[in-house]
């Protein structure tokens, strides 16, 4: 297990090196430039600003001093926003956009598993036409087509709830669900196959055999492996979640990291880029390094191996 | 519009989902609704997230609208149709030849920590904007009137006394300039290049002349306008808030102003509709007819001084031949595209400068009808299109841009047999092309900074950096340089009319409407005149319950 964790560590490094390397050169081979505006600066101007920036410097020593500060944990200053450091933008939008994708997260567990093992138990019933149903829209119907439909009926018709904003607790509700929704829906499929599966097996047999309750059949014995796919899922799905939807925080006017994650690109703010980059790169490996440890926990076949 | 009662239901849900965090969210300011709250606090859709605040390394429109608010110059604008009053100066002289403006400050004139603003402060306020090592993006707007301004920021002048500002005592300030510059005092009112920032106060939070200090955030700025900062959370809101040490407080009737980020234009027209804004800064085309019918009351469509065109690479063909140029110029129906696509009221443009522009309206306009094109495009050797290379229209990707030149490109089929092909590029890339001239067709736009005709006509002298066309015209230049130094208004209007003639005779551009500034604004909104530039000094706006 140790030896397993350290190695992946080391590979997880190595990846992160390479990605935030293909990421430096990348960005900076796009036409355009954090100073490309539609009313141009005078060329003056613009020797100065790159000066400042240190954009004037060879690319090659601009990618050391990169490292060079990234070793210090320091992720440099934004381009678009010059009272801020990079650091500082994804700690101010980051904790919005992992309150969203927790709750979102939760939603889309509880409904998505809920649905999913009763359209498994109750196969070809109207139920598991129901669940398949919803899962289907849920996951051919986008969230930019939800997301306002949800606020046209709840903001502006009933009232309830401000069109946009991430102000007010009650603020959280109308984004949470839609998030939550449309991962709901991929969840319910992958844990209907995967307890359709399971449910035919020789162990589930013997359980019945034994007199089990179906509710006990069902949470004690098939829950374990019938989950494995959703939670192979789970790993880039949370990473995802936690770091934010562009659409969902751009409907929604949410300050979260989602949004930063484009519109740098956009912006060409080289370092909010790298930035989010990192931070995206970082957690996605963190996590699915945790789904192989929680899948050969659940799947006793798995073995971790370095 | 009427906005029922918040049931209580939802609100126990949502607090019971997040039992946790919510204080740290909540924001200092307290809850307003637009509809039906008694106190006078203006909410505002902003278009995007500002990039920062200090009004000498900004750039952009929502930063404009908020320094508005934070920040004065020594002349201001008038609310109804922002010409030049006093401001932080309560009055100025011009030398006989223009050259030298005396300004006498105000004796009650103070910074909003309560300091008064001396000459001194003026001083040093305009040499940071004109030091190199601060990069603003707008210091040419200022170096290139000033006297030496512009040999110190190129390095050609390193005492920073040669330069034309100087303080003759606490409330006397002298602007040398270059040339007699007619429209300085346009500039200085409708541009935050012009206007002062307390080096006092940034000097205490690091180097006077480098960005990326921390003076602007709230509780850190010191502005001489009629609000202060307030709150500044980034990606929610900025909120101003009365400043008790403006000269004109009393003026003031707005307690606070709340600047919300609105990027997305359906979500912003979704806010104003729950009543989480008085008034948006844009509203959807799609929306525009709705409004018409449902909300008239709350729909405004106000002229904005700018140009909507397609810009020609004169150094391609078939856009090297004037003739081409002029013939796709003609075959446009300009009535017929805002009428049935742009949709927004927006004016048909047949020259550069829009009509009406403070006292100038162009008397060139380009004239001729769709025989005179074809006759044009024969001429050039393309009778009815034939052997006409297919040209490639470049716009930014957005819906908009791209229906007009869909229909652009039918007319040009139709009237001419010309086909064109459309590419669009996301903004940066189109950008760039556009700057390193990788075109033939452009989509191009250009708006006002300040109210004068020459925002127009400057962009097309064979120097400038925003030209763009390969388009150079010796007489061109020679007038934009006589026009300067013209010794009215009407002679230098004159001038200008000639070189409308050039343009619209020569048409290294397009012309193809002119801008309309539209919006939802709640009616209790007062004050909020329409004015060119869609600038609206808030000192006059108020809330009518």
């Amino acid at each position: 297990m140790f030896r397993f964790i350290t190695s992946r560590f080391l590979q997880s490094l190595l990846a992160l090196f390479l990605v935030i390397s293909a990421t430096f050169f990348m960005v900076r081979f796009v036409p355009g430039g954090p100073f490309t505006a539609e009313k141009a600066v005078t060329p003056e101007i613009l020797r100065n600003l790159e000066a400042h920036y240190g954009l004037d410097q060879p690319l090659w020593r601009q990618y050391l001093d990169y490292l060079g500060s990234l070793a210090r944990a320091d992720l440099g200053p934004s381009f678009k926003y010059p009272n801020r450091t990079v650091n500082e933008i994804i700690a101010d939008k980051l904790p919005a956009s992992a309150e969203l994708g927790a709750i979102s997260l939760g939603i889309a567990l509880l409904v998505g598993i809920t649905l999913g093992t009763f359209a498994a138990v109750r196969r070809n019933t109207w139920i598991d036409y129901t669940a398949s149903s919803f899962g289907m829209m849920g996951i051919s119907i986008p969230t930019f087509v939800v997301g306002p439909l949800l606020v046209l009926a709840f903001a502006i018709h009933l009232g309830w709830f401000n069109a946009s904003g991430w102000y007010y607790p009650e603020d959280r509700v109308l984004p949470a669900l839609v998030l939550g929704l449309a991962y709901a829906a991929p969840i319910s499929r992958l844990t209907r196959g995967g307890m359709l599966e399971v449910l035919h097996q020789d162990f589930i047999r013997t359980a019945r055999a034994k007199g089990a309750s179906e509710f006990r059949v069902v949470t004690r014995h098939a829950l374990r492996g019938g989950l494995l796919p959703v939670v192979a899922y789970l790993g880039p799905a949370t990473a995802g979640i936690l770091t934010g939807s562009f659409v969902i925080e751009t409907i929604f006017q949410i300050p979260g990291i989602g949004r930063e994650f484009v519109n740098s690109a956009f912006n060409r703010d080289y370092t909010l880029v790298l930035g989010t980059v990192i931070l995206y790169a970082s957690l996605i490996m963190a996590l699915n390094l945790i789904v192989d440890i929680v899948q050969a926990w659940m799947n006793p076949k798995v073995r971790l191996e370095g | 519009m009427a906005r029922p009662h918040r049931p209580v239901l939802p609100l126990l849900l949502s607090l019971a989902l997040l039992s946790h965090g919510c204080s740290r969210q909540e924001p200092a300011a307290t809850r307003v609704d637009a509809n039906g709250d008694a106190r006078q606090v203006l909410l505002a859709g902003n278009g995007g997230e500002v990039q920062d605040l200090d009004p000498q390394t900004v750039t952009g429109v929502p930063e404009h609208k908020v320094i508005m608010a934070l920040f004065e110059g020594l002349v201001t604008e008038d609310p109804k149709d922002l010409h030049p009053v006093p401001g932080l100066a309560e009055s100025w002289e011009i030398s006989p030849d223009g050259r030298v403006y005396t300004f006498r400050l105000r004796a009650n004139a103070r910074w909003s920590d309560g300091e008064p603003i001396t000459a001194e402060d003026l001083v040093q306020s305009f040499r940071r904007i004109i030091s190199p090592s601060l990069a603003s993006e707008y210091a040419y707007l200022v170096y290139n009137f000033v006297a030496g301004a512009k040999e110190y920021y190129e390095g050609r002048l390193q005492d920073i006394t040669q330069v034309g500002f100087a303080a003759l005592d606490a409330r006397t300030f002298l602007v040398t300039l270059e040339n007699p510059t007619p429209f300085l005092l346009k500039i200085m009112a409708s541009h935050y290049s012009w206007w002062p920032v307390p080096v006092r106060v940034i000097s205490r939070h690091g180097p006077v002349d480098q960005r990326r200090t921390a003076w602007t955030r709230a509780g850190n700025l010191v502005g001489s306008g009629p609000f202060i900062l307030k709150e500044w959370l980034p990606h929610r809101r900025i909120v101003v808030a009365r400043n008790p040490h403006y000269w004109d407080a009393a003026t003031v009737r707005l307690d606070e102003i709340h600047f919300f980020p609105t990027e997305d234009i359906s979500t912003e027209e979704r806010m104003f509709r729950t009543g989480q804004l008085h008034l948006t800064n844009e509203l959807p085309n799609t929306k525009i007819d709705t409004y018409r019918k449902e909300f008239p009351e709350a729909l405004r469509i106000d002229p904005y001084l700018g140009v909507y065109f397609y810009r020609c690479n004169v150094a391609r063909p078939p856009l090297d031949d004037r003739r081409v140029r002029k013939a796709l110029a003609l075959a446009i129906d300009r009535e017929s595209l805002v009428r049935n696509v742009t949709r927004g009221g927006q004016q048909p443009a047949y020259a550069i400068t829009p009509p009406g522009t403070v006292g100038y309206t162009p008397r060139a306009q380009l004239t001729g009808d769709l025989a005179e094109a074809r006759r044009l495009l024969a001429e050039a050797g393309f009778p009815d299109g034939r052997g006409f290379p297919t040209v490639e229209l470049l716009y930014n990707t957005s819906e908009n841009h791209r229906a007009i030149a869909e229909a652009i490109q039918q007319m040009w089929r139709r009237n001419l047999g010309v086909e064109i092909s459309l590419l669009n590029q996301e903004w940066k890339v189109y950008l760039d092309s556009q700057h390193t001239k990788n075109f033939t067709l452009q989509r191009g736009g250009w708006i006002a900074d300040y109210l004068d005709p020459h925002v127009f006509l400057e962009i097309w002298e064979s120097t400038s950096g925003n030209n763009d066309t390969n388009w150079a015209h010796p007489e061109y230049d020679r007038l934009l340089h006589a026009a300067l130094a013209a010794p009215s208004e009407e002679e230098r209007y004159e001038i200008y009319q000639q070189m409308e003639a050039i343009l619209v005779e020569e048409l290294p551009i397009i012309p193809i409407y002119h801008y309309m500034r539209v919006r939802a604004i709640s009616p209790a909104v007062k004050g909020y005149y329409p004015t060119l530039l869609d600038n609206h000094p808030y000192k006059h706006v108020w809330i009518e319950n």
